[in-house]
């Protein structure tokens, strides 16, 4: 019999159609990944299992958990199982703990709760637990607060309180989206050894089939809330016999088939005066007050940077999460003032100039967002949002020429010019990251300053992205900054990489050099730490023979 | 010390200082001449002078001002023009009526209001919680000192079973002082209870939205044990902020409440002194009730600093 | 990523205003009141200045729907010119409140540093002096009288709109919608005026509503205890301060005019809670 197992369970909620007849089971000691882009019912169905659906869901079918029916289960009956038999992981490690009480009290609270064991005890067994999550006592007392641990560490705090009784079923819902590569590796490595101590059944949901070939000895794959195909990981994913799993397959190793030929690039960028050049930049942030009159050191965000980049160049900033590439992204975009250094744009030093010196120079340089919902306006209309750069021009435009540039940019990408009266929340997330692209496109810029422009897509829609970037570089000749965490989209898309950390830049070179053979410490960690589908595909056909 | 609290503290100390300038600024534009008023229209212009060289009218503003404050911060009010009193002593005589008010409202109010606001939550959407809200909705719409009319229409003229009016003094004892204090610090404490009530649900309803309130459950503790030990504490930092509000607003409903029942408080005190144009006594009555409100606010917001433990600072 | 809220276009929030149960009530007992005030413009049952000692004191009747009160008005009549001089001290005293209160917030909230710091200690001396308090000074210096009503309910709105209005841009700035306009070159008063206003115009409605509300029972209570509209105008709180000594024999003159104060108050807190409903996209999210 097997540890978990889901049989036509239906879920609706208000009415709506979550999930359609799931069939998937889970047995003891196996990892079991339930992969789907986003809304494919991949959480509900986490949720579903633990009974903690929103107000106003309903279920039909059958979830039986080591021969229990948890559907029909009381209430009590499913307190008495989470947390003792089912533990859960989540996503935002950043809100997934209380602020106001100490991580020993978290992780105890539990162990309380179901062993029956005073607070000394549960505090032992606490400590225990925390220390074997990577969280020794030495350096993380019991007392610490959550906002004084990082998002790892407080991953590692959640994952401490779901696995603190050893539970025979581990649902972990997105563990590392959060988190930055090198992390994420970490994070994934931990789970692994502890769902193998302890023999555990664990349900791993994730959009990244990287990941998921790396950890997973069965596969389900979701697509609006039903299953597609299930089966051996290894066995799904290398023969891709499903359309929608060859389909995501293709399209998370995807890369931009417009390819420029580099060697003329890199020859004429030589002799060119650089675009951009940014020199020795600094940004200092002043430390938090101590006591009446001191303060803290200062912490240097940005320590030193020197780079340049030339006309039609497309280049990678990769990092860790908060390594500084933000911060530079937004003192070359001159949003930002560096506390010393220079940054030349079209050979004009933007540091300390007025917003009406900048003037010319914001015509020539633009910007793409990460977030697809936060970067308009709600309020406007697209042709509003669009044209918000044409304020930059000097000659003033009647209504009718801005409509027109307008739909001529939004025909540049992809989207049709009867859009123009719709507002951003009629679109779709990868149809709202073209809106933005054609905002950044409108005043014919020679450089876009990319943040992250596919981390918050669903990899079919990254891949129309990323072809869209690779033919507004190769064709229109627009330059490209990347700041990027992810490496494979560093790798598709650009011609040299910046590998940033602490602040400084570690490491330069062609991106698939430093790529395939990094020099620095830095570097070879975040790329061994990258997961790669056809690594991971390849290491584990060498396991099984 | 934490800087938070150090930053707090400094603010609030500015706040006063600035409050302190403009209540004297206000007062000292009024028309008229408390030398001349204390005398009476028959006095001498020598007599008047002479007067005002003696309570330092005759000197400049800024000096004026320094003394007044210098005064206020040793608990020196000047006297009154027209009792020929302490203000200090006539402001200590009305105090011990206002304040045992204002704290019996206070506390009836938090006392309805936290534990509905909680049961609100809990019961969210069931007929218990329309109804209770329902209720709050309406009670925050009632005028205290309407409210007030009522109460005394029914149980001190209907019913007779509480004094319509008056004070006895605590000399009287502590339970007719107190038996007189009942009714208005009812008809304070009720509209702010209905506020406090929906402040309170609402704020529970908000942090048992949050992701950590998932976890909590996800570790089997049920909702009942998650409102007690998880949701309550986070939701305490509006609860507190409107309750500092509301001492605020009760202060200044025992001006309007004590005007119905006749007690002798500090409200009836600002209002005579204000037809007797005894301008040293409102500026005293007025300062101290806004410095009060100041202090009381600069507490709610440390009490913050022990809810949450990011504001302490590491 | 959860996604972001979205706003709806104007159809959208029409319809489902006739489906929030709070807010069509609301509405609806505001427009009963407003209506009754604007009507004694040109009608009242009877004149309010007319005194008939014959009928005073008289409970409800048919002729007198509301009873009379002690010089023999008609309470009714009273009531509804008393309603515009409720309407009218509150929604200038709104209009002071925003007027300044928006303006201050905005630029506290878009220069920042000791600007900033400055607003908000001016902000926290005027929040400091509860609108009674403030009113009492103003009349002990000026005199009462409805204008002086208005200054001092007025005064005590800045501080409220110009932290909601500074607490909503603040929250708006780092956004980055707003970065994009930055990088097209908008100044800070542009940006205020395109971007923050129109994404705070929910807020300050909703506050709006609340204040007139808070207005309503602040004027009352100054006219009560004499600091508002001065006779012969009727005024509500004035109407209770009269009743009060006639409350054994006469219960009628305390509960009607309260009635009317509970009522606007009731339906202008109905209508911001609908309001926040319709418009708050977090409350939306959570339903």
């Amino acid at each position: 019999m097997s540890l978990l197992e889901i049989e036509k369970l239906c879920l609706s909620i208000h009415g709506k159609t979550i999930l359609d007849r799931i069939d998937l089971s889970l047995n003891q000691g196996e990892v079991r990944a339930l992969v789907g882009e986003s809304g494919s019912g991949k959480s509900m169905t986490a949720l579903a299992v633990m009974q903690l659906l929103p107000y106003g869901a309903m279920t039909t079918g059958n979830i039986r958990f080591d021969g229990r029916d948890l559907l029909h289960a009381s209430e009590d009956e499913m307190c008495a199982l989470r947390g003792d038999d089912i533990g859960m992981v989540f996503q935002e490690p950043m809100t997934a703990l209380n602020p106001v009480k100490t991580i020993g009290e978290q992780v105890a609270e539990g162990i309380r709760l179901h062993a029956k064991v005073g607070r000394a005890v549960a505090e032992e067994r606490a400590r225990h637990i925390l220390d074997r999550v990577g969280l020794p006592e030495s350096r993380f007392p019991l007392t610490r607060y959550p906002h004084q641990l990082s998002g790892g560490q407080r991953q590692r705090v959640v994952i401490a309180m779901a696995t603190a009784l050893k539970p025979r079923l581990l649902i972990a819902d997105e563990p590392t989206t959060a988190l930055d590569v090198v992390l994420q590796a970490q994070i994934l490595d931990l789970l692994r050894d502890l769902v193998h101590e302890s023999r555990m059944g664990l349900l791993l949901i994730s959009h990244d089939l990287a990941v998921v070939a790396d950890m997973a000895d069965q596969i389900t794959i979701l697509r609006a809330g039903t299953v597609v195909e299930d089966g051996e990981t290894v066995r799904v994913l290398s023969e891709q016999l499903h359309p929608y799993t060859r389909q995501l397959a293709l399209a998370s190793t995807h890369v931009p088939e417009i390819r420029k030929p580099p060697a003329s690039t890199i020859a004429s960028a030589n002799c060119e005066k650089p675009l951009l050049s940014v020199t020795n930049v600094v940004r200092e942030y002043p430390g938090a007050r101590i006591g009446l009159f001191g303060r803290a050191p200062s912490t240097r965000a940005v320590n030193g940077v020197s780079f340049s980049m030339h006309e039609r160049q497309s280049i990678a900033l990769v990092g860790r999460s908060g390594c500084g590439k933000s911060t530079l992204a937004r003192m070359i975009l001159a949003l930002d003032k560096p506390t010393s250094g220079t940054i030349e744009f079209e050979g004009v030093n933007l540091v300390g100039k007025s917003e009406q010196e900048l003037r010319p120079l914001r015509r020539h340089m633009q910007v793409v967002f990460q977030d697809p919902y936060g970067s308009f306006d709600p309020r406007q209309t697209v042709a509003r949002v669009v044209a918000e750069p044409l304020h930059l021009l000097d000659e003033k435009l009647t209504v009718q020429e801005r409509r027109d540039r307008v739909a001529e940019a939004l025909s540049e990408v992809g989207l049709s010019g009867a859009d123009l009266d719709k507002y951003p929340h009629e679109f779709s997330g990868g149809q709202r990251q073209r809106i933005s692209i054609a905002r950044a496109l409108i005043t014919r810029p020679k450089l876009i300053v990319a943040d992250e422009p596919v981390s918050a897509l669903d990899v079919s829609i990254r891949a129309q992205i990323l072809d869209l970037l690779a033919f507004l570089n190769n064709r229109q000749g627009v330059a490209f900054l990347f700041i990027t965490h992810d490496l494979s989209v560093a790798r598709a898309i650009t011609d040299r990489i910046l590998v940033m950390h602490e602040g400084r830049i570690v490491e330069t070179g062609d991106t698939s050099s430093v790529l395939d053979q990094p020099t620095s410490d830095e570097a070879k960690d975040l790329v061994h730490a990258s997961p790669s589908l056809h690594r991971a595909l390849k290491r584990r056909m060498q396991e099984q023979g | 010390m934490m800087p938070f609290l150090l930053k707090r503290i400094g603010t609030g100390a500015i706040t006063l200082l600035l409050a302190s300038i403009v209540v004297f600024a206000m007062l000292d534009v009024v028309p008229g001449d408390p030398a001349r008023m204390m005398l009476g229209m028959n006095a001498t212009e020598d007599a008047v002078q002479a007067l005002r060289e003696q309570m330092g009218l005759n000197q400049p503003l800024i000096m004026r001002y320094m003394s007044w404050l210098g005064g206020f911060l040793v608990g020196d009010l000047g006297r009154s023009y027209t009792y020929s009193v302490p203000v200090s002593q006539l402001v200590a005589e009305r105090a011990v009526v206002s304040l045992p008010l204002a704290l019996l409202a206070l506390f009836l109010s938090t006392a309805i209001a936290i534990p509905v606001g909680l049961y609100s939550a809990s019961h969210r959407g069931k007929a218990a919680d329309t109804i209770a809200m329902g209720a709050s909705q309406l009670g925050v719409a009632i005028p205290n000192f309407w409210f007030a009319l009522l109460l005394v229409y029914v149980f001190a003229i209907a019913l007779r079973l509480l004094p319509a009016g008056g004070f006895p003094g605590w000399t009287a004892g502590t339970w007719p002082a107190l038996k007189a204090l009942f009714l208005p610090a009812i008809a304070l404490a009720l509209p702010q209870a209905a506020i406090l009530a929906r402040v309170t649900r609402s704020a529970l309803l908000d942090v048992l939205g949050e992701d950590f309130v998932r976890t909590a459950r996800a570790k089997g503790l049920s909702r009942n044990t998650v409102l007690w030990r998880h949701a309550l504490r986070n939701a305490l930092i509006p609860v507190f902020t409107i309750l500092g509000l509301q001492f605020s607003f009760l202060l200044a409903g025992t001006i309007i409440i004590e005007n119905v029942f006749y007690l002798p408080g500090l409200g009836r005190l600002i209002f005579q002194a204000i037809t007797q144009r005894d301008l040293i006594v409102v500026e005293s009555v007025v300062m101290l009730l806004v410095a009060t409100v100041i202090v009381v606010n600069l507490l709610v917001d440390l009490s913050y600093a022990a809810i949450d433990p990011r504001l302490r600072g590491t | 990523m959860a996604p972001q809220p979205t706003i709806p276009e104007t159809q959208s929030v029409m319809r489902r205003a006739r489906g929030s149960k709070s807010f069509m009530i609301g509405l609806a007992i505001t427009a009963i009141i407003a209506a009754a005030a604007a009507l004694s413009f040109v009608w009242t049952p009877y004149d309010v200045t007319q005194i008939s000692i014959g009928d005073k004191l008289k409970p409800p009747s048919l002729e007198h729907w509301f009873g009379t009160d002690h010089f023999g008005r008609d309470i009714l009549s009273m009531i509804m010119v008393g309603a515009r001089n409720s309407i009218a001290v509150a929604l200038v005293a709104v209009g002071i409140g925003m007027g300044l209160g928006v303006p201050l917030g905005c630029w506290a909230a878009a220069r920042g540093g000791w600007l900033d710091e400055a607003l908000m200690r001016l902000n926290d001396v005027v929040f400091a002096f509860p609108a009674l308090l403030s009113a009492i000074m103003i009349t002990a210096i000026f005199g009462p009288g409805a204008v002086n009503a208005i200054i001092a309910i007025g005064i005590f709105n800045i501080p409220v709109f110009a932290r909601v209005s500074r607490a909503g841009a603040l929250a708006l700035w780092p956004r980055e919608f707003i970065l994009a306009a930055r990088a097209s070159g908008k100044g800070k008063l542009m940006i205020t005026a395109e971007h923050i206003l129109p994404n705070i115009a929910n807020l300050l409605l909703v506050q709006g509503t609340i204040q007139f509300a808070l207005g309503i029972l602040a004027e009352a209570s100054l006219s009560y205890v004499g600091l508002g509209a001065q006779p012969p105008m009727p005024s509500w709180g004035r109407m209770l301060f009269e009743a009060q000594t006639m409350i054994a024999i006469a219960p009628h003159m305390a509960i009607f005019p309260g009635l009317a104060i509970v009522m606007t108050v009731l339906g202008l807190n109905l209508l911001g809670d609908g309001l926040s409903d319709l418009l708050d996209p977090k409350l939306r999210r959570q339903k």
